[in-house]
């Protein structure tokens, strides 16, 4: 108040205040001195254009980053290819139990719970054709192409992935990185290699149970609702689909492994020490992997498609 | 004091560096972070089997400095030698060899927090050699009670310890390859005034007896006093002043008499007088 009267060229004087509240007054006075930050928004076109070109930038800064910590962990790969004594098996088969293992339960389940929806849906819509069966063709070549390894890669993304993010990012916080750097090792080596051929081992074991808990979600279901025994749904499971339908789902698995095991290893070590960094990183490395979980799975449907797969 | 320098030499030393040359060597370093300089031209020698206390304002760059020596925190330009060697220049393996021996005390003492206190401190001795379990065991006790701390804290982790413990844990991390030099970024904040009074008393032993060099970033003008055989003191990017406490005390730098003769010191020395 007695800031904006002097402002305007008036003098405000205080009279009668307890010395007590005098010092607070003071230390109030000297505080905030300087203009008002800049800080406050800019709603105009000009700023709304330059919040799309950050995002611009940030996305092109993303990739680079995750390029050159793919390449990095690709060096840190062959020098212990070469030096196979440094290689961390015990770190590697403990993170294989904690992402691939005690994944199992929920991945199955998941999957054998959309199998089941997915057959019950064609069911109803093929009944107004009278193609009820090609509901197993359906459900046989959807499962096994796609959504086996595409939910599977969600939900470690989002189990995992989010997991290796949040423990990089608290390692980072306390300086535990630094620390294995100035004690002379690698921390490509020792944490995060380990994470990602964990992760690039148990995705394509995981799609494996997932797509088999899926079909068999897929024959409960049909066996319910269209009838059909588990021996007619074998028998035209074996007429729709063949090996190459198995294998373009199994081949993207460890790929979907090694993506996600980047986005959380690269958000993992961008923690700068608030808690709140660690959040915004573990939200940012969960939608990352995620949205690149599915690009790829774009990707890889145009490249089998044009390989006639 | 003085005579500690010669008196304790760790052996084998790579002979062709002079025993008087400065173990640490800095030269016109500038560090900066996104166009801000931190450090602009920083000179500053760390003498063997000295303890130097590393003072500056908050922000300073006390702890980049530290980082950029051990290899954290990339400088723009500038030499770095450790050991009369220049970091720059060293190859992968000789630079992990110059990293056996240092030891670190980060701030908050970085413990790996996934590991007992047992397992942290026998870290660096599994990674570099080849002990029994029995032998590594033995170390890991043995660095425990040097540090002050009592056995049975070696199965806890570091979460279920009080922010001393984790000090002391760490630093007996840092000194279990018996290293030449150790860093020690603000060893006494956060601790009681014994404690810290104690971890003064500690790493003055340890210089004593290893003949380790130690240097400490520090705020704690007790241990500049108490420990310290040197202070260097770091405001805008540079080193104002190094010297023993007392030409600190005698200092006209107004940063310094600010610092040395501010409210707190000065209530210390007039405390210690009366």
């Amino acid at each position: 108040m007695r800031r904006d009267f002097e402002g305007k060229g008036a003098s405000a004087e205080i009279v009668g205040l307890n010395p007590r509240y005098k010092i607070l007054l003071d230390e109030v006075q000297q505080t905030n001195t300087g203009k008002d930050s800049e800080e406050q928004g800019d709603h105009s076109v000009a700023g709304k254009l330059s919040v799309l070109g950050e995002i611009v930038v940030g996305f092109v800064k993303d990739t680079r980053e995750f390029v050159q910590f793919l390449g990095a962990s690709v060096v840190s790969a062959g020098r212990v290819l070469v030096r196979p004594w440094t290689f961390r098996m015990t770190s590697v088969v403990h993170h294989l139990d904690r992402v691939g293992f005690r994944s199992v339960p929920i991945v199955v389940l998941i999957l054998f719970l959309i199998g089941g929806i997915l057959a019950q849906q064609g069911i109803f819509h093929f009944r107004k054709f009278g193609a009820e069966t090609y509901v197993v063709d359906m459900v046989g070549i959807l499962v096994l192409r796609e959504v086996g390894v595409l939910i599977t890669s969600i939900m470690l993304a989002g189990r995992s992935g989010s997991a290796y993010t949040a423990e990089l990012g608290s390692m980072k916080m306390r300086e535990e990185v630094d620390a294995l750097r100035v004690m002379g090792r690698d921390p490509m080596e020792i944490l995060i290699l380990p994470r990602m051929i964990a992760l690039i081992i148990a995705l394509p074991l995981l799609t494996f149970l997932g797509s088999m808990a899926a079909l068999a979600g897929g024959m409960v279901t049909a066996w319910i609702y269209g009838g059909f025994s588990p021996e007619i749904f074998l028998e035209r499971l074996r007429d729709a689909i063949s090996w190459s339908t198995f294998w373009v789902g199994m081949i993207k698995a460890p790929f979907m492994g090694a993506v996600i095991g980047l986005v959380a290893c690269v958000e993992g070590l961008r923690v700068q020490g608030s808690a709140e960094s660690l959040g915004e990183h573990t939200t940012a490395s969960v939608v990352k992997s995620i949205f690149l979980v599915i690009v790829l799975d774009g990707a890889f449907a145009i490249f089998f498609a044009s390989v006639d797969w | 004091m003085a005579n500690v320098e010669t008196a304790s030499q760790p052996a084998q030393r790579p002979q062709k560096v002079p025993d008087n040359y400065p173990v640490i060597r800095v030269r016109d370093v500038w560090v900066s972070f996104s166009d801000h300089p931190v450090l602009k031209g920083l000179d500053l020698d760390v003498k063997r089997g000295e303890i130097l206390g590393f003072v500056g304002a908050s922000g300073g760059g006390k702890s980049v400095l530290m980082r950029t020596i051990i290899g954290l925190v990339q400088k723009q330009k500038g030499t770095i030698e450790v050991f009369g060697h220049d970091v720059d220049k060293l190859n992968e393996n000789e630079l992990q060899a110059i990293e056996r021996r240092w030891g670190v005390l980060f701030q908050h003492g970085a413990l790996f927090s996934s590991l007992t206190v047992r397992q942290n401190i026998q870290f660096p001795l599994r990674e570099y050699l080849d002990l029994s379990e029995r032998l590594m065991d033995e170390i890991a006790i043995a660095k425990l009670e040097m540090v002050g701390l009592p056995a049975f804290v070696a199965e806890k982790y570091p979460s279920q310890l009080s922010g001393g413990m984790i000090k002391r844990a760490a630093l007996a991390r840092a000194l279990v390859l018996d290293p030449e030099i150790v860093f020690l970024d603000e060893p006494t904040s956060g601790l009681d005034p014994i404690s810290a009074g104690e971890f003064d008393d500690l790493i003055k032993a340890l210089q004593q007896t290893l003949g380790l060099t130690v240097f400490m970033v520090t705020h704690d003008l007790d241990s500049l006093h108490n420990a310290c055989d040197r202070i260097a003191a770091l405001a805008d990017g540079k080193i104002i002043a190094t010297g023993p406490i007392e030409d600190m005390l005698k200092s006209d730098h107004p940063w310094l008499r600010a610092y040395f003769h501010g409210k707190r010191a000065s209530s210390r020395l007039n405390g210690k007088k009366g």
